[in-house]
């Protein structure tokens, strides 16, 4: 019989509000700016980690962002478009996906105190609570 | 972070959303980098201006909001000239857009100037130790090291939202701890003009972000730090420099000399120049004017272009404000054929890339005209920038 395992991890708040989602995760810095199409949400770029996937409705998790300031628009465009992630969780934030999220009302968490690519599998339900500062599991064993 | 009881009243939305919104990105921020307060700020300088580079969502976001700036803002420059974009070959489709998103800035009570420059504007004066917000790289420089003020580079929304707040966050340049020089810069030749340009590009790529203390043999004019500052934050992302003797918080400060040095060489000057030198008579545009050139540089250039007239494609940037000021300046320029152009530069214009390779006189603009505009760029100085856009008569 599987077991429903649920994990609650604290992290510090960056951006506010609650999403829920199936889990995307990828160690590749993530340039919001030519890596995702802002009109579908799917990774383009060939050479990142999670090309071929769509982060439209997933909790999506990496380490960091990177590139150009304006991917703080592009994660404006997707939210606009129906097509951001539902939350998003990052080892540390940096400026671009810190702005993008919050004008875009994405929630968003950094700093898990946990190794956050150790504890979670694919298939897993995660909630971001970017208000109070964490993040919570819903896995099967 | 602390917050006054009025900060937590904007955060918690009692001010509306865009105060709410803007404050949110300031206390965010203010977190990543360590914070420890919000502090006043005595302008600010807003960067996503170009339609080329912030597009439809940038304009949609900007559009959205609702307020008006606390301190005097200007912009960074426009992907095109406000008045004259049909003659840089801009297309009306483009420039629909790039004046919709200029008219919600201004909506904002932002002052319809986009300039690198904004320290040549009045109502911007500047002093030593006074903090503001602003955003472009080569502004950011200028400020924080030929006059001593205090600022980050700030993204553009982060710089618009100091503007609707009036305030930043207290981390980074705006603490004594992180002005003092990392490295120390020893500049073996004499040097002069477009040659701080040259030698901002080699070192910027060199020390990244360090904080350089230079020792120069020559004596640079403001005009010569701002190419070299322009260069140091193109090349690489340095954001304060000071120089032994000359700039203001080096004279003011006893700041111990770094225990790194570096040794820049004549040679290795002289290689700038060298590298795309196969382009000589071969460029197809001059462009001057990055960062926006002061009364000075066009007087210069007006000068140098007197009695010829130039059978290429030449443009002279700068800030409007400085243009209007300079009225007989620039009809001399542009009697030779060149064209003034305000609001804009060739790096951020889309207009460039119609273009095969660009002769210039900037460190910063040779640093990202390939990568920005897909083109080639030469460096030269300003008199082989001249002679290289030929004389017909």
């Amino acid at each position: 019989m599987r077991q429903v395992i649920e994990i609650r991890i604290e992290c510090r708040s960056i951006s506010k509000g609650e999403g829920k989602g199936p889990v995307l995760s990828t160690k590749d810095p993530i340039s919001f700016l030519g890596t995702v199409d802002p009109e579908t949400g799917n990774i383009i770029d060939p050479n990142h980690e999670l090309h071929g996937k769509c982060i439209k409705d997933s909790i999506l998790i990496f380490p960091y962002g990177k590139g150009s300031t304006v991917g703080s628009y592009v994660l404006y465009q997707l939210k606009k478009n129906g097509c951001a992630p539902s939350g998003m969780i990052n080892i540390d934030s940096e400026p671009i996906v810190a702005v993008g999220a919050i004008i875009s009302d994405i929630p968003l968490v950094d700093r898990p105190n946990v190794d956050i690519f150790k504890v979670i599998v694919e298939g897993d339900e995660v909630i971001v609570n970017g208000s109070e500062g964490y993040l919570e599991i819903t896995g099967s064993k | 972070m602390y917050l006054t009881r009025e900060e937590e009243n904007i955060l918690n939305g009692e001010y509306g959303t865009t105060l709410q919104k803007a404050i949110e990105i300031l206390v965010a921020l203010g977190d990543i980098y360590g914070a420890d307060s919000l502090i006043p700020i005595k302008s600010a300088q807003i960067a996503g201006v170009s339609y080329k580079t912030i597009g439809d969502a940038g304009l949609e976001w900007i559009s959205s909001l609702k307020g008006t700036v606390k301190v005097p803002s200007v912009l960074n420059p426009a992907g095109m000239d406000l008045e004259d974009w049909a003659g840089m070959g801009i297309p009306e489709s483009f420039a629909i857009k790039q004046k919709e998103i200029i008219n919600a800035y201004s909506e904002l009570g932002i002052r319809v100037e986009c300039t690198c420059t904004p320290y040549y504007l009045q109502g911007f004066d500047l002093s030593l130790g006074e903090h503001i917000a602003w955003s472009e790289s080569s502004a950011v420089s200028y400020a924080n090291s030929v006059i001593g003020a205090r600022t980050n580079r700030e993204g553009g929304p982060s710089a618009l939202s100091a503007a609707l707040i009036g305030k930043t966050g207290n981390y980074g340049f705006h603490l004594d701890q992180n002005r003092v020089p990392t490295i120390s810069v020893n500049v073996e030749c004499d040097i002069s003009s477009s040659d701080y340009g040259a030698l901002g590009y080699i070192v910027g790529k060199m020390i990244s972000n360090k904080v350089p203390l230079f020792n120069l043999k020559s004596n640079p004019k403001k005009v010569d730090l701002k190419s070299l500052g322009a260069a140091m934050a193109a090349s690489g992302s340095v954001a304060l420099y000071h120089v032994k003797d000359v700039t203001p918080e080096q004279l003011h400060m006893n700041f111990d000399t770094p225990e790194e040095t570096i040794v820049i060489e004549e040679e290795q000057i002289r290689e700038v120049y060298e590298s795309k030198a196969s382009f000589k008579n071969n460029c197809d545009i001059v462009a001057l004017g990055c960062p926006h050139c002061s009364v000075e540089e066009l007087e210069e250039i007006a000068s140098l272009l007197e009695g010829k007239t130039v059978n290429k494609e030449f443009w002279v940037c700068t800030s409007r404000e400085v243009a209007n000021n300079s009225g007989d300046i620039i009809s001399r320029i542009e009697k030779s054929g060149a064209k003034v152009l305000c609001d804009t530069c060739m790096v951020v214009s889309p207009a460039s890339e119609n273009y095969r390779c660009m002769a210039v006189n900037s460190g910063k603009a040779f640093n990202y005209i390939p990568g920005m505009c897909k083109i080639e760029s030469m460096y030269a100085t300003l008199e082989e920038c001249i002679d290289e856009a030929g004389d017909r008569n």
